[in-house]
This record gives C-alpha cells, sequence and structure tokens, in this order.
C-alpha cells in the first residue's frame, strides 16, 4: 500500500513537534508508571524517613492476604456484573431504536448524556437516589416491602455501585452496538423475515452474530473500564464500605497508599493492575482483528 | 403452485408519495411476468408488496386463493432472491440454504435431502461448506438461487437478480433462470431494466411507467405492436423514432391514407427504415448524417431528416459506412406506422379506409 509521504528536509523538526506529545506522555504516564514500579520493590517506613529494596516481598505478601484476595474476588463480580448489565441493557435500548429508524436521532440523543457525566456525580447521584433516608429509589421499595441500606448490606452496597457504574457505561455501549445494528444490511433481515423467522429468531441468528466484533471490543473495554474506571464511583457512594464488601482493586490502591500510608503494598497493588490492562489490551488486539469475524 | 391476484392495488408511502396506483394484474399458475420500466416506476416497491415486506395501503394482494395483506412474509410461502443477494455472511453456503427449512422445523433427513438436490441443480456442491465471502459474484448468484428453490415456495420474487455480473455471465445465468423456472413450474415475478432478459425472459411482460402499468402482453406483442408512444419509446433498444405529424405535414410529405384522424404521433422502428430511396410505398425524408456506430452485425445509423428536429435512427442489417455530413434518404414504408393519439398518445389503430 503507497501512503503519502512528507519529506523534512530538517532531521530535527519530527522529534520537535512530536515532543509536546512525548512529553505529556513522559510526564504523566510513563515516569509515574516507573515510579510504581520502583515503589512496589521497597518498603518505606510511615515516616518516610527510610526506604528499603526488598525485592518481591509486597507481591507475594498481596496474594496470602486475604483482604486483597477478597477484594480481587470482589472487583471480578463487579467487572462482570457490569459489563453484563450495561451490555445487555444497551443491546435493548440498540435494537429498539433501531426498530425505529428515522424517529430514534431524538433517542439517541438523550441516551448518550449519561456518558458526559463524571463518575463522581455519576456516583453521587446514585447515591442520593438510593439514600436510605432521603432516596426517592429507597422510598418506593420500602413501599414495596424491600428494606434497603446500602452502609449496612455489603450485598446493597455491591448492586448500588453496579448500577452506577453500569448506568454511567450504558451509553458508550448503545452508540456502538446502534452503529453495529445500522451497518448490518436491511435485506438480510428480509430475507431472514422471508426464510420464516420472527424478530427474536432474525435477532438472534442474523442480528447478534454479525454484531460479534462489537460485542467483543465492548466486552474488553467494559471489563476495562469497570476495572480502572470506577475509583470515582466508588469514592461518591460507599467509600469502599461496609466493611470492604465494596473495596474493589483500584479504590484499595488509593485507600491502602493515600489513607493507609503503606506505599509499597500500593504501588505494588496498581502494577498488578498495569499488567491487567496490558493483558485486556494484547487480548483486544491480537483477537478482535483476526478470530472475531465471520 | 400458485397464480398471484393483484386487485386495486395502492401504495402510498410516508410523506404522500404515490408509488403505486390502483394497479391490478393477474398472474397465471406456473407463469414468468416480468416487470420493466424506468427507473422509479414502482417495480420494486410491488414485488416487496407481493412479498410482504412493504405494506399495501390499499387493493388486495392474492396468493394461490389466499389474500396475503395481513400476512407476514413467512407466511406467504413465496421466495425472493435480492439483488445485492443478501446471503447471510457469517453462515456456510449450507448453512444459508439450510436456514428457512429450518425455521419451518423440516425433518432433518428431509433438509440434508433438500439442500442436496438443490445443490446438485445450481452446481454449487463444491462450495456447500464455503462462507459467501469466499465465492464469486456468479456463485453467489446460484446460492441466493438455492435459497429460493430449496424450499419449494408458491412463487418466486426477482428483484433484479442478475445485474451485478458481467455481460457474459448474466447472459448465461439468463437462460439457466429460464431452464430452471420451466423445470419447477414455481410462479415467478421478476424485475429487471435489462430489456434483453425482459424480452427473453417473460411468458407476460408488463411495462410500468410511474405507478401504472402502460401494457401487458407477450414480449412479441408488445414490441411489435405498443399501445402508447411510453411502450413504444421505453421497448427496444434503441427504442422507435417518434416523429411529430405537424412536422412532417409543414414538410409537405405525403401521409398514407390510412393515419387515422386526430393521430398526433407517428412511430417507426429504427430497423424498418431503408436508407435510400426505395419506391411509393415509403414517405421519403432527405436529410443528413450524423454518426455511425458499428456493431458488427449491424450499424446504427443516426441522422436528421431537413426540417425535422430530432434524430432518427436506423438500424441497417451489416456494415453501412459513411461520413458525418453526407446527404442521405430516409424512407420510411407506410405499412411499418404506429400511429398514437394526439391527445392521449394511446395507439390509434390505422384503417385502411378511415380516410
Ligand atoms: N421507503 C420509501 N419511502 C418513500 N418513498 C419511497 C420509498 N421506497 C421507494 N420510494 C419511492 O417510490 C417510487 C418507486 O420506487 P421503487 O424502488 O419501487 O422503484 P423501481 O421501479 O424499483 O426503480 P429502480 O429501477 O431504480 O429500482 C420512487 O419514486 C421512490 O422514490
Ligand atoms: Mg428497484
Amino acid at each position: 500500500m503507497q501512503t503519502k509521504r512528507t519529506i523534512f528536509p530538517n532531521k530535527a523538526l519530527p522529534y520537535l513537534l512530536l515532543a509536546p506529545q512525548l512529553a505529556i506522555t513522559i510526564i504523566f504516564f510513563i515516569w509515574p508508571a516507573g515510579q510504581a514500579v520502583k515503589s512496589s520493590f521497597e518498603r518505606e517506613d510511615p515516616f518516610g524517613f527510610r526506604t528499603t529494596f526488598i525485592w518481591f516481598q509486597n507481591y507475594t505478601r498481596l496474594f496470602t492476604d486475604p483482604a486483597y484476595l477478597n477484594s480481587f474476588g470482589r472487583t471480578m463480580i463487579f467487572a462482570v456484573a457490569v459489563t453484563l448489565l450495561s451490555m445487555a441493557i444497551a443491546l435493548l435500548l440498540a435494537a429498539a431504536v433501531n426498530r425505529l429508524m428515522r424517529s430514534g436521532k431524538l433517542y439517541t440523543t438523550l441516551l448518550v448524556w449519561p456518558y458526559a457525566v463524571a463518575p463522581v456525580v455519576a456516583g453521587i447521584l446514585w447515591w442520593f437516589m438510593f439514600n436510605p433516608s432521603i432516596g426517592i429509589i429507597t422510598y418506593v421499595l420500602s413501599q414495596l416491602g424491600v428494606t434497603w441500606n446500602h452502609r449496612v448490606s455489603g450485598l446493597d452496597a455491591m448492586i448500588l455501585i453496579t448500577i452506577a457504574a453500569a448506568w454511567k457505561q450504558i451509553s458508550y455501549n448503545f452508540l456502538f452496538f446502534l452503529a453495529g445494528m445500522q451497518s448490518v444490511p436491511a435485506s438480510l433481515n428480509e430475507a431472514a423475515a422471508i426464510d420464516g423467522a420472527g424478530p427474536f429468531k432474525r435477532f438472534w441468528t442474523i442480528v447478534f452474530p454479525l454484531l460479534s466484533p462489537t460485542t467483543f471490543f465492548l466486552l474488553i473495554i467494559n471489563i476495562n473500564y469497570t476495572m480502572f474506571d470506577t475509583f470515582g464511583i466508588v469514592d461518591g457512594t460507599t467509600s469502599g464500605g461496609p466493611a470492604q464488601a465494596t473495596n474493589i482493586l483500584v479504590y484499595k490502591v488509593y485507600a491502602d497508599g493515600f489513607l493507609g500510608l503503606n506505599i509499597g503494598s500500593s504501588a505494588a497493588q496498581s502494577v498488578i493492575l498495569m499488567l491487567i490492562v496490558i493483558g485486556l489490551v494484547f487480548v483486544q488486539f491480537r483477537f478482535v482483528e483476526r478470530r472475531v469475524q465471520y | 403452485m400458485a397464480r398471484i391476484e393483484l386487485t386495486g392495488v395502492t401504495k402510498v408511502y410516508p410523506g404522500n408519495v404515490e408509488a403505486i396506483k390502483n394497479l391490478n394484474l393477474s398472474i397465471a399458475d406456473g407463469e414468468l411476468v416480468v416487470l420493466v420500466g424506468p427507473s422509479g416506476c414502482g417495480k420494486s416497491t410491488l414485488l416487496r408488496m407481493i412479498a410482504g415486506l412493504e405494506t399495501i395501503t390499499d387493493g388486495t394482494i392474492e396468493i394461490g386463493d389466499t389474500v396475503v395483506n395481513k400476512l407476514e412474509p413467512a407466511d406467504r410461502d413465496i421466495a425472493m432472491v435480492f439483488q445485492n443477494y443478501a446471503l447471510y455472511p457469517h453462515m456456510s453456503v449450507r448453512g444459508n440454504l439450510e436456514y428457512g427449512l429450518k425455521n419451518r422445523g423440516t425433518p432433518k433427513a428431509e433438509i440434508a435431502e433438500r439442500v442436496n438436490e438443490a445443490a446438485r441443480i445450481l452446481e454449487i456442491e463444491p462450495f456447500l461448506e464455503r462462507k459467501p465471502r469466499q465465492l464469486s459474484g456468479g456463485q453467489r448468484q446460484r446460492v441466493a438461487m438455492g435459497r429460493a428453490i430449496v424450499r419449494k415456495p408458491k412463487a418466486f420474487l426477482f428483484d433484479e437478480p442478475l445485474s451485478n455480473l458481467d455481460a457474459k455471465l448474466r447472459s448465461h445465468m439468463r437462460v439457466e433462470i429460464r431452464r430452471l423456472q420451466r423445470t419447477l413450474g414455481t410462479t415467478s415475478v421478476y424485475v429487471t431494466h435489462d430489456q434483453l432478459e425482459a424480452m427473453t425472459l417473460a411468458d407476460k411482460l408488463v411495462v410500468m411507467n410511474g405507478g401504472l402499468i402502460e401494457q401487458v402482453g407477450k414480449p412479441l406483442e408488445i414490441y411489435s405492436d405498443p399501445q402508447s408512444l411510453f411502450v413504444a419509446a421505453f421497448m427496444g433498444s434503441p427504442g422507435m423514432n417518434l416523429i411529430e405529424i405537424e412536422q412532417l405535414q409543414a414538410l409537405g410529405a405525403s401521409l398514407p391514407d390510412m393515419v387515422p384522424a386526430n393521430t398526433g404521433t407517428i412511430g417507426i422502428r429504427p430497423e424498418d427504415i431503408v436508407l435510400g430511396d426505395a419506391g411509393p410505398e415509403h414517405i421519403s425524408l432527405p436529410g443528413t448524417l450524423d454518426a455511425i456506430e458499428l456493431v458488427g452485425s449491424e450499424s446504427l445509423v443516426y441522422g436528421r431528416a431537413d426540417g425535422l428536429n430530432k434524430e432518427l435512427i436506423v438500424r441497417a442489417p451489416g456494415i453501412h459506412l459513411g461520413e458525418p455530413g453526407n446527404r442521405i434518404t430516409f424512407s420510411i414504408p407506410k405499412a411499418a406506422l404506429h400511429c398514437f393519439d394526439r391527445d392521449t398518445g394511446r395507439k390509434r389503430v390505422a384503417t385502411a379506409n378511415a380516410a
């Protein structure tokens, strides 16, 4: 393939043009990441006077720490729950809007709004609605005979952050699903209708399989989002409580490092998170391009 | 096997677009009907209404004695071949053929048998396990045909099924579709804007214009006896030469007696015009040559008769040579004239005793 090429007579110019982006990447990403890796091999005393190099002790200690393993497990549950919930609802909405075709524009615009809401704000929004004393949803639930208190019940707290996190992500998933559905030629649906498949059958045997690249892409993106971008939501609603019930990995990094001042352990945890991201991104690039196609 | 009966069928799209206007058509059992007409005349709309892909605004459509207006496409027992084939890209060829049968709960053994039979008839057996994207255009076309015949429906509906193929493959598939339709004896409606397809495939040809039927008949009947100016100009490539009678009279040309009263336009097929003087049974018009297209077996001669504002096209046998600007004579045999009404554009029957 031939690409258009610009020849710079000056050898330094390209580097100069790249410099701002490189500087930002180095200052805000590479350097902190390097610091985290370095700290994860060290122990610092609580007053920050002395640091000792201790190899993998921070890591080995983590994997024998029940609190960490517990957090790991909860994060998995959280990630799966948020991903499934937000993708399922987004798929449903996209299918509904796709059927409307023309009048879909307005719904699309409205449905995209939650994505523009900052995580903390989303968290606080849901925290308000589920507030045990003043929340509207809690009120409705109590009328239905359901007692809701995410300050006491770990399950309630988990449900709360799941809803808040899923709600925010639905818009994003919806847009991708809708775009995917609209690129499925109408004649395929028509051919299937003539072939005797009802609307549901058509959806599951024609449209959904053709969406598989989108679905897989969103799966990775959503897991990524839930594991790493939900700090604000947890912070705005439960702060990891009650009794560590919602202390997911990304929140634990902050809680242990900044509140517990255990910098070494916190750094090790963030390095593990980083490795998980790298793993997910690798899977994404490796398989999205090849395996998931028809 | 079924006949199809359209009675007063009307389609109005949102925005008051009247695509089909009060149309009546009977299609006999086993007949192959071809719909032709200019782009936007409502051919696809009509076909899709028969298929159940568009709602029917007014009128009734019957397939084999059942009014299908309210039936879903699946319940009409028809099969459709789309212009873009609409093969399911994620299924193998076999999967594509099986899909309709599976949805209808056909027993497994019968599915296998029918798929194999269809594959044999269409010679797509070697590709059964391939995905559609691994096939050439012609092979995809066959698979699309296979998907239609495997279900043994009451009727086939074709919407320009060959328009994505090259000329050679198209003529090959045309013959094949004709043969297949004859063998299976399935009632078929075929939409095309290819003249050759329309003429060679049709048992019955329907010429449409602006949501209305202009003429229905056997292909040759329509060609040799067009009932309106529109059909005369549309059918044939090139279409009929149309000359306004006032211009002829202004030239002092001697009009034959049998031209009926109130004729506004006369028409003459390009192959009926003779170049050069040809005797008293002809209207002779001197003129100049504009261009010649040599096709090989025949020549298309473009010229302008003195005093007429329209170009005349002559289909001359063999190779006709000449330079632009040469003087030529167009001889129009009086017996081959078609006369069209001044007001309605409909055909007027030439009668020997009219004058
Ligand atoms: N979904 C629609 N909404 C509104 N108008 C439509 C719609 N589909 C078709 N039309 C209009 O109905 C008329 C007939 O369209 P149709 O597709 O049946 O034409 P056609 O004869 O198949 O033309 P072509 O040879 O170009 O395929 C056109 O004027 C078209 O603009
Ligand atoms: Mg069409």
